[in-house]
């Protein structure tokens, strides 16, 4: 199922790029016209003149053994151009995944088991963090914390460890606040609801120890919501991506991708397009494994299909 | 069902109504700022106080003063009158994308509990499929297949919302389809189309309302971010997203509140068209028990 949704992805990817206006000739060109022998050596080295299968076969076969192609603007290998800037991306959503898991699905325990005034100042913040999108967070953040207060840098990469972390901390929040919300309010709504459940209430009046009951009883049922909307709001944010890089001036995968998509540069954007989906698929795969080794009653519903 | 449709215009005006009501104080604030912005989508070049496209550069960045309540953008327009200019570009993507991703979702979604077995199967797995596109990212692709533009970003995602409309709509629907009315009506010799379009679809009307409720903000932050990324509406045109990424260098000079505002504005439509979701979503699951 993976490999078949990838497998229809990649030619989707392909063939819209493909099927774009415009021949590959004059995008390699530049416009301008070419001799005839020049034509030539350019169409068999992207093997132009073959059929569009043979062209998707040797894109996909290149792709397998990473080799994605050459950048028409920058005159280099795609390849190489994605793994200078690829672990700004990867760092990026590492970093906000880890704000959502710690601080969404914290809050949302601590909410869900403590109704009162903390359960509903965090619902009306949650509302509201969720409806900020990314740039919207991004522009408070850098006047806030980068203008005002001066504590992060507004704009760029950082040259050491420790000044990455510096200059992808504002990005990362401005990455995670809506997702935080989401996974924040679904944890809340499934821990109140197991605890409402019955053999809580009788775990409860059997005098089982407080700590025990939420971590056997109701964590362990909450466990599979938590995890695939915390799966799934991770997965978004490697396209989302794109946006904060774009607002912060950093050298990313997606920052890239909307430079290329803007210049055309149809090697990257497929290169790029193809990365993104692979990731988002696997991570949602890993999401559906984790949830069946949380509860393999998961597994047995799902296997008749 | 059809003695609702039977009982007249009236009383299905009056049970709108009615749902409004039972949202509540936040759904009812919701409201008016739902149609505070659709009244500015409407008429806001009207509304304006000033030319919103005419740029006076000796003013860039000048603050608020005399009747220019939000002061000047980078260019020197006044900020107010943008806003409500903006509104239309703003508000009519998103609502495309609606319309769009709901009417086809809920076809996809009516064909496949209805017809079942292999349609139902080809359904799904195209739909798991596009599973696999992020909105965005679809939106960035047919940026570069047709080229920067709101109408490319407004098909990608519309196309990159299908699977997860017709994906709620399709339960609701199969579950429509085993209630014993259907079965007496086919039994009557009801043609398909008429059980799916007098009553099924009807029935299911509230989960549908309240999708496309929920979809609208959705579709309103996808669209203003790849307008952000310079690839949806494109400047001068007025947009919340566009003005954003063109004041956003105002930031840095200290003159934040453009592109604040800006953002405000979809921040606060965003607000009230989930609000309001949530509280349609809750009345739909009621109803259907």
């Amino acid at each position: 199922m993976l490999l078949a949704s990838l497998l229809v992805a990649s030619f989707v990817i392909f063939a819209a790029l493909y099927l774009a206006p415009g021949t590959p000739l004059a995008a390699l060109s530049g416009g301008q016209s070419l001799p005839p022998g020049s034509v030539q050596v350019l169409e068999q080295r992207y093997h132009l003149n073959q059929s569009f299968a043979a062209q998707y076969w040797y894109w996909l076969d290149n792709a397998l053994h990473g080799n994605l192609g050459v950048s028409i603007t920058l005159r280099e290998n795609v390849s190489t151009l994605i793994a200078s800037r690829i672990w700004t991306t990867a760092g990026l959503v590492l970093y906000a995944s880890l704000i959502i898991v710690v601080l969404g699905i914290g809050l949302g325990i601590v909410s869900g088991l403590r109704p009162g005034r903390l359960d509903t100042s965090a619902l009306v913040v949650t509302a509201v963090c969720a409806a900020i999108p990314t740039f919207v967070a991004a522009i408070a953040l850098i006047m806030v914390f980068a203008v005002k207060l001066g504590w992060f840098p507004a704009l760029g990469n950082g040259t050491s460890f420790l000044g990455n972390v510096r200059h992808l901390t504002l990005p990362a929040i401005a990455l995670a606040t809506a997702s935080l919300a989401i996974v924040a309010r679904v944890t809340r709504a499934s821990v109140r609801q197991e605890a409402g459940r019955e053999h809580v209430q009788t775990a409860v009046s059997r005098g089982i120890p407080g700590r025990q009951v939420i971590q056997r009883h109701i964590l362990r049922n909450a466990a599979v919501p938590i995890t695939t909307i915390t799966g799934i709001t991770t997965a978004s944010l490697i396209a989302v991506a794109a946006v904060v890089e774009v607002a912060f001036s950093l050298n990313g995968l997606g920052a890239y991708l909307v430079q290329a998509a803007e210049s055309k540069d149809i090697a990257v954007v497929q290169g790029i397009s193809l990365l993104m989906v692979t990731a988002f698929v696997v991570i949602n795969l890993l999401t559906d494994l984790i949830c069946a080794a949380l509860d393999p009653r998961l597994a047995l519903r799902d296997s008749p299909r | 069902m059809s003695t609702v449709r039977a009982a007249g215009e009236t009383t299905a005006f009056r049970r709108a109504l009615a749902v409004l009501r039972a949202t509540g104080p936040a759904g009812i604030a919701s409201m008016v700022v739902i149609a505070a912005a659709t009244v500015a989508a409407g008429f806001g070049p009207l509304l304006a106080p000033y030319d919103p496209d005419l740029p006076n550069l000796s003013l860039s960045w000048a603050g608020p003063v005399g009747g220019h309540l939000l002061g000047y953008d980078f260019e020197g327009r006044d900020v107010l009158s943008r806003l409500l200019a903006g509104a239309q570009s703003s508000m009519l993507g998103p609502l495309a994308v609606v319309i769009l991703s709901v009417t086809a979702g809920t076809l996809l979604a009516v064909t496949a509990a209805w017809r079942r077995g292999l349609s139902d199967t080809v359904i799904s797995s195209g739909l798991n499929i596009l599973f696999a596109f992020p909105g965005i990212l679809l939106a960035i692709l047919a940026a570069a297949v047709f080229g920067a533009g709101l109408p490319a970003a407004t098909i990608a995602l519309s196309v990159a919302y299908l699977p997860y409309v017709t994906r709620l709509l399709r339960g609701a629907a199969l579950t429509e389809r085993n209630q014993p009315y259907v079965a007496a009506l086919e039994v009557q010799g009801a043609s398909a189309a008429a059980i799916c379009l007098r009553h099924v679809v009807p029935n299911i009307a509230p989960l549908i309302v309240a999708q496309a409720t929920i979809l609208f903000g959705y579709a309103m932050v996808d669209l203003a971010a790849v307008s952000y990324l310079g690839l949806g509406v494109q400047p001068p045109t007025a947009n919340w997203g566009v003005m954003i990424s063109e004041n956003q260098d105002g930031l840095l000079l200290g003159h934040a509140l453009p592109a604040v505002a800006a953002g405000l504005c979809i921040v606060a439509v965003v607000i009230a068209v989930n609000v309001l979701g949530e509280r349609l979503f809750e009345q739909a699951r009621a109803a259907r028990g």
